[in-house]
C-alpha cells in the first residue's frame, strides 16, 4: 500500500464517520464541530487531487466562513448543553431505509459503469490561468457565470441584512412609508 | 498524488456523504441542523465534480469552475438561511420546524 492510498483511506474514514456523526449526534454544537472535520478532510482530498486553489477555498470559505457562521447562530439561538429529543423510531427507520436504499442503488450503478480514465497529460493549474479563465469571453471563459454569481452575492448580502435587521422587513417598509 | 486510487472510491465516498446528508435532512427538526445537512449534500457533489475533472478530463477545468460556483452559491444560501433563522427565532423564540407553523392554515 502506498502512502497516498493510506492518506486516502484516512480521509475517507474521517469523512464517512464524521458525516454520519454530524447527522446523528444529539448535541448541536458537536454536530457543527463534526461538520468542520468533514469539511477539513474534504479539503485534504482536494489537495490529494492536486487542486490546491480549490482546497484553499474549501478551507477558508467552508471551514472558515460557513462553519463560523453556523456556530455563531447556534450560540444565538440554542443553549449549548441542550440535548435534542431523539427523533421517533419510525422516522429513523424509514429515513435510514430510504437513504440506505438510495446509497446502495447509486453505488451499484457506479460500480457497474466503466469509467474510461483519460491518459492525457494533466493541465498545470496556476492562479494566472484561473483568473484569466474567470474573466475571459473566449471558448473556455467563464465571465457570464462570474457576473451572475456577483449579482447573486450582492442580492444575498442585501437580503440577509434586510431579513435579519431588527424589526424585520415589515417595519422597515413602514418607516420608509412614514418618511415619505 | 492520486495514483493507485480508482475514481470509483471517490464516487462511493461522495455517495455515502450525500446520503448521510439526506438522512439528516429527513430526521432533523432543528433548522440549523437541517442547514448543516444541506451543506453536506453540496460538499459531496463538489467531490464528485473534482474527481471527474481529475480522472476523466485532466486537461480541462470545467469541474473546478463548477465547484467554485457551487461553493459561492452555498455561501449565499448559508448567509440568507441564517438571517431567516435568526428572524424566526426572534418571532417564535424557537427554531424547531414543528413549532414554527404560523403561516400554515
Amino acid at each position: 500500500m502506498t502512502s497516498n492510498q493510506l492518506m486516502f483511506i484516512l480521509f475517507a474514514l474521517m469523512i464517512i464517520v464524521f458525516s454520519i456523526l454530524t447527522v446523528t449526534t444529539r448535541k448541536i454544537l458537536r454536530a457543527a464541530t463534526f461538520l468542520l472535520f468533514v469539511l477539513v478532510s474534504t479539503s485534504g482530498l482536494y489537495f490529494m487531487l492536486d487542486y490546491q486553489f480549490l482546497a484553499g477555498i474549501q478551507l477558508t470559505l467552508y471551514a472558515g466562513g460557513i462553519v463560523v457562521l453556523i456556530i455563531f447562530s447556534i450560540l444565538l439561538t440554542s443553549h449549548i448543553s441542550q440535548k435534542f429529543e431523539a427523533p421517533g423510531i419510525k422516522k429513523v427507520i424509514f429515513s435510514a431505509l430510504a437513504s440506505a436504499a438510495g446509497a446502495i442503488l447509486a453505488i451499484v450503478t457506479l460500480l457497474d459503469y466503466h469509467f474510461a480514465a483519460s491518459t492525457e497529460a494533466a493541465k498545470e493549474i496556476n492562479m494566472n490561468l484561473i483568473g484569466k479563465s474567470l474573466l475571459s469571453v473566449d471558448k473556455d471563459g467563464y465571465v457570464l457565470p462570474f457576473e451572475v454569481i456577483s449579482i447573486l452575492l450582492l442580492a444575498a448580502m442585501i437580503g440577509a441584512i434586510v431579513i435579519a435587521k431588527k424589526g424585520g422587513p415589515a417595519k422597515i417598509q413602514s418607516t420608509i412609508l412614514n418618511e415619505e | 498524488m492520486s495514483a493507485g486510487i480508482p475514481v470509483q472510491f471517490f464516487l462511493i465516498l461522495a455517495t455515502v456523504m450525500f446520503f448521510a446528508g439526506i438522512y439528516g435532512f429527513l430526521t432533523r427538526r432543528n433548522l440549523i441542523t437541517i442547514l448543516m445537512s444541506v451543506e453536506l449534500i453540496l460538499n459531496s457533489v463538489n467531490i464528485n465534480f473534482m474527481a471527474f475533472n481529475r480522472y476523466l478530463y485532466p486537461n480541462k477545468l470545467e469541474g473546478m469552475f463548477f465547484s467554485i460556483f457551487v461553493i459561492a452559491v452555498a455561501a449565499c444560501e448559508a448567509a440568507v438561511a441564517i438571517a431567516i433563522i435568526i428572524n424566526i427565532y426572534r418571532r417564535f423564540t424557537t427554531i424547531n420546524v414543528e413549532d414554527v407553523n404560523e403561516m400554515k392554515f
